[in-house]
């Protein structure tokens, strides 16, 4: 009995320990709330908000581009999706198939399709086809009990309305880079679906066409399904652009290359203010294709065309500019005083330098000319002796301050600065000293001598405005009164005016068959062609091949550049045509028909 | 003619009536208090539904409440008497389980009956109790002294932990190891023979740890380190840890715990159910499940001391410890103390096994205090 009492104190007292240690224990798990629930509690809140909270950012608007005249260019339109939700249909291709019936699939889609499907959670939207029509739309929405899972969505997608001829100008939006991402810290880089600028206008303006993105706080669960909005701040959209373009110039001057399948480019300029008012490099390519994706056989075949349809010719193309650039030789000749306008040189056909022969494009010669003549009728050898006369640096100088020979700078992607050779550039370049020959050639815009279509037309311009230093641009110029004054007396400035104005509206003129009558409007111009290969002695001594006896890539490239109406000057035009042959027959009557468009059009009063 | 619900003492007679009136009623209200906090949780998990849980959580407390009164009434020396024929046919059922489990496709724990599924590693937490507290009961304290005299209940122990630890279910199985130290240190055993083997065991862990399966080892390790493997292994434990204390002090509300309803708190209606309702009704919330708790312990050390029964007292503290150790660990878990070991919050999870099993010991208890006046012989 007494054994049997200690055995009973000592589970009493055991007890009494196990108890204690019990209720210790169960503190620590008080303590332990306390630590978590009071002392860290605004930590975990904050995890918890993160947790439940997902913020995405809304997409503005971006800008509407109008023309000069308010005519939308590039804008924002609907663009009706259909979309699928695994977790709403009871069979996916089931359903799949059934829409396949309204609307073919290539394998390709399907295969991103069901790729799409796999990779997400059932309850998240997956596009199957995109840019429905109205019609298309109509025919899901009557299917739609065959369709379960199956919506249209909305979303805005960006549309050019003159698609390829404005392609040069515009550019196009596409998916965001990484490389553009790391560039640019706005949070809207990071959206899947946004895109931006990649080329021309809208690349140039960007920042302004794209807004501010706003945002919306959703709540969301642990596999990503939205709960609720808590909160959504709308975004700024963006800037609407108008430019000085005018869309109907600009289709007509595209559809001019692309009706007579040539390429080359086109710049049109207001002479008095420098705003482009059309800008067509052809062939071009269709920025709406751009902006939705282009399939990997697309691009190769973009990339792979001889014409390269993505180069844009006004600006990246770099061309000798020919005989065009006989005004600005005639100018720095008539500034030096060495020539003067009743100066004349006689033409044989050729001329020697040393035992190297020269020769005119005309071989029986033009016989005595003055400088308005020898403009005219682009006798060679007359260049060739002013050129010779007064030296490449004068000729270097006059180029330059008429536009060439550096960029512009209008802002665009790979704009081309041209080259204006002289002494000190060969000696740089090749570490030679500069040839007599050299400047002969020069004089007649061969030789090193590279232009840009837009560095033409700026320099047409310049001629034509009387000296002004304009600069193309495509925002609106309000004040005129800052373009300054090149320093050239208007006198030599009349006579190569009065040359180019014989060129095109004097009988025996290179381009007098693309004169137009409309009285007091006259054009005024100057023709170039320029060889991309070589005469050989041979070909002179038997026959020099015919244009249209060569292949295309051998064929001169053509050159007109024009402003008109010759009393009055509004509009100046360069035109290239890439291996068009000669410039009076093929480039001149574009010119013409451009210029008589813009006369038609009154876009410049 | 032997009446279970009628006891006689000293030629006195304690009526089904008088027994009943003695059942503690501040213990029984600690018990329903807790279990309604549970179906109000699970009420909320479902998003504010009564079904999946709450109503059959409603139905098994029912149920478990019937078994609980009916064993409190029972005369505690039928416990005594059927004490080892339980742990027999309890360990019976554990080895069919373990067979079948190896005939059939992994890891099952249950007998299914039809109407409810017998889970035997669950009965054997209290036919354990109640077989050693009988063995004990007969011992001599310099019988519970010696080695020999501790070896025959450490193997009533051993065996069925060890078929439990092969279904594999590690956590009962170190509960049942957890209980029987309990008994064992409540019976006398010497501190030193804890120590020794605590060293022994701690020894031998590099070589269990071989045994541990992958989840096993991979739970360990996340506790030791929860960013490890945050959205893997460690996630629960992260996501329970910023449920409780995004919850603060007053909580989110009834029906409003993000973490919970938005599902980033895992297994919140049966093992981190004590996360979900602290995260809904605060710290106040989680502190009242404790202080709860506590006085259910405190209640049932001062049911075994008044028990006139060695066996009655050694019982009581036994099943209390069994629920404790529940409680314990499962709180424990949830807060990031230990490492994740599926144990359920008895009373507030849902789960009918543990409902019953955890009802059942309150039974048994309220019966030890029942009949606290009842002495035992020692055959």
């Amino acid at each position: 009995m007494n054994r049997d009492n200690d055995k009973g104190k000592v589970l009493i007292d055991r007890s009494y320990i196990m108890i204690i240690v019990k209720l210790a224990l169960l503190l620590i798990i008080i303590l332990r709330l306390y630590y978590l629930q009071v002392f860290q509690a605004d930590k975990y809140k904050m995890l918890a908000d993160e947790n439940r909270i997902s913020t995405r950012l809304l997409i503005p608007p971006r800008g509407i581009i109008y023309d000069r005249n308010g005519v939308m260019i590039a804008s924002n339109r609907q663009n009706f999706q259909a979309m699928i939700v695994a977790e709403q249909t009871p069979n996916v291709q089931q359903t799949l198939d059934e829409f396949k019936k309204i609307m073919p699939l290539s394998e390709e889609e399907e295969a991103k399709i069901k790729k799409d499907l796999k990779r997400n959670r059932s309850f998240v939207p997956i596009k199957i086809k995109d840019n429905l029509s109205w019609q298309e739309v109509a025919k899901i929405q009557l299917k739609a009990p065959d369709l379960q899972g199956i919506y249209i969505d909305e979303g805005l997608s960006r549309d050019y309305p003159f698609g390829e001829s404005m392609a040069h100008v515009l550019g196009y939006v596409s998916s965001v880079s990484e490389k553009e991402a790391k560039a640019d810290n706005d949070p809207l880089l990071q959206v899947p679906e946004f895109k931006i600028g990649k080329d021309g206008v809208e690349k140039l303006f960007e920042k302004d066409l794209r807004g501010r993105g706003g945002s919306l706080k959703l709540e969301v669960n642990a596999y990503g399904r939205v709960m609720k909005e808590i909160e959504r701040i709308e975004g700024v959209s963006g800037k609407s652009l108008s430019l000085t373009i005018d869309s109907r110039l600009q289709q007509k001057a595209y559809n001019l290359f692309k009706d007579q399948e040539q390429s080359g480019a086109a710049v049109v300029l207001d002479v008095n203010t420098g705003e482009i008012l059309a800008f067509v490099s052809a062939p071009s390519y269709d920025p709406n294709a751009m902006a939705k994706g282009l399939s990997g056989k697309e691009w190769k075949d973009l990339i792979n065309n001889e014409r390269n349809p993505l180069s844009n010719k006004a600006i990246s193309g770099q061309y000798s500019p020919g005989s065009t650039f006989k005004t600005i030789v005639a100018l720095a000749a008539l500034e030096s005083g060495i020539v003067r306008s009743d100066t004349r040189f006689s033409c044989s056909g050729q001329m020697f330098l040393g035992n190297h022969a020269f020769h005119c494009w005309r071989k029986q010669g033009h016989g005595s000319l003055n400088v308005v003549e020898a403009l005219m009728h682009s006798c060679d050898i007359y260049f060739y002796e002013a050129a010779q006369r007064i030296g490449i640096e004068r000729i270097a100088a006059m180029a330059r301050r008429f536009g060439l020979g550096s960029k512009i700078d209008i802002g665009l992607e790979n704009e081309k600065p041209g080259l204006i050779p002289d002494k000190a550039w060969k000696k740089k370049r090749f570490g030679e000293s500069w040839q007599q020959g050299e400047t002969v050639i020069s004089g007649i815009g061969q030789g090193y001598i590279l232009t840009t279509p837009l560095q033409l037309a700026t320099m047409v311009s310049r001629i034509a405005n009387g000296g002004y230093e304009i600069k193309p641009t495509f925002t609106k110029v309000t004040d005129k009164s800052r373009i300054k004054k090149i320093n050239i007396s208007q006198e030599y400035l009349d006579v190569v005016k009065q040359g180019m104005y014989d060129v095109v509206n004097i009988p025996g003129g290179t381009a007098y068959r693309s004169h137009f009558n409309i009285r007091g409007m006259e054009m005024a111009g100057k023709t170039g062609s320029t060889q991309v290969r070589r005469i050989t002695m041979k070909e002179r001594q038997t026959r020099v091949l015919r244009q249209d006896e060569l292949p295309w890539k051998y064929r001169d490239h053509a050159l007109f550049i024009a402003f008109a109406p010759y009393d009055n000057p509004r509009y100046g035009v360069a035109v290239l045509v890439e291996h068009g042959g000669g410039g009076s027959s093929v480039a001149a009557p574009i010119a013409s028909a451009i210029l008589q468009e813009a006369i038609k059009l009154d876009i410049v009063r | 003619m032997y009446k279970p619900y009628e006891t006689t003492i000293k030629n006195q007679t304690q009526t089904l009536g008088e027994k009943f009136a003695d059942i503690s009623f501040s213990y029984v209200f600690f018990i329903t208090i807790l279990s309604f906090m549970g179906i109000v949780v699970l009420y909320s998990a479902a998003n504010g539904s009564w079904e999946p849980w709450a109503l059959k959580q409603l139905i098994r407390f029912g149920i478990g409440f019937v078994l609980m009164i009916c064993l409190a009434l029972m005369d505690i020396r039928i416990f005594m008497r059927y004490a080892y024929i339980l742990y027999f046919v309890t360990l019976l059922l554990l080895i069919v389980v373990e067979v079948s489990g190896h005939i059939g496709m992994g890891a099952q724990r249950w007998i299914n009956l039809g109407l409810f599924k017998l889970q035997p590693s669950e009965l054997m937490k209290i036919s354990l109790v109640l077989a050693l507290a009988r063995y004990f009961h007969a011992s001599t304290l310099q019988n519970i002294r010696t080695i020999s005299g501790i070896i025959p209940p450490a193997l009533m122990a051993l065996f069925p932990a060890a078929l439990i630890v092969m279904e594999p279910d590690l956590g009962t199985s170190l509960m049942l190891i957890f209980t029987t130290a309990a008994i064992f240190f409540a019976v006398g055993v010497q501190v030193w023979k804890f120590v020794l083997v605590g060293a022994g065991a701690l020894s031998v862990m590099p070589i269990a740890w071989h045994f541990l399966h992958d989840y096993q080892k991979n739970r360990v390790l996340t506790f030791l380190d929860p960013e490890r493997d945050p959205l893997g292994a460690g996630y629960h434990i992260i996501q329970s840890k910023i449920a409780l204390g995004s919850g603060g002090v007053f909580g989110k509300g009834f029906m409003n715990g993000t973490q919970s309803h938005l599902n980033f708190l895992p297994e919140k209606h049966t093992d981190f159910i004590f996360t979900m309702l602290s995260e809904e009704f605060g710290m106040i919330g989680g502190v009242l499940i404790i202080v709860l708790n506590m006085l259910i312990l405190v209640y049932s050390y001062s049911f075994a001391l008044k028990s006139a029964s060695y066996f009655g007292k050694l019982v009581a503290i036994g099943l209390a410890t069994n629920y404790f150790l529940y409680v314990f660990i499962n709180t424990a878990m949830v807060l990031g103390l230990i490492p994740v070991v599926g144990v359920p919050l008895p009373l507030i999870s849902y789960g009918g096994t543990v409902m019953l099993s955890i009802m059942a010991s309150f039974g048994i208890i309220l019966s030890v205090h029942i009949h606290r006046n009842i002495q035992i012989g020692k055959d």
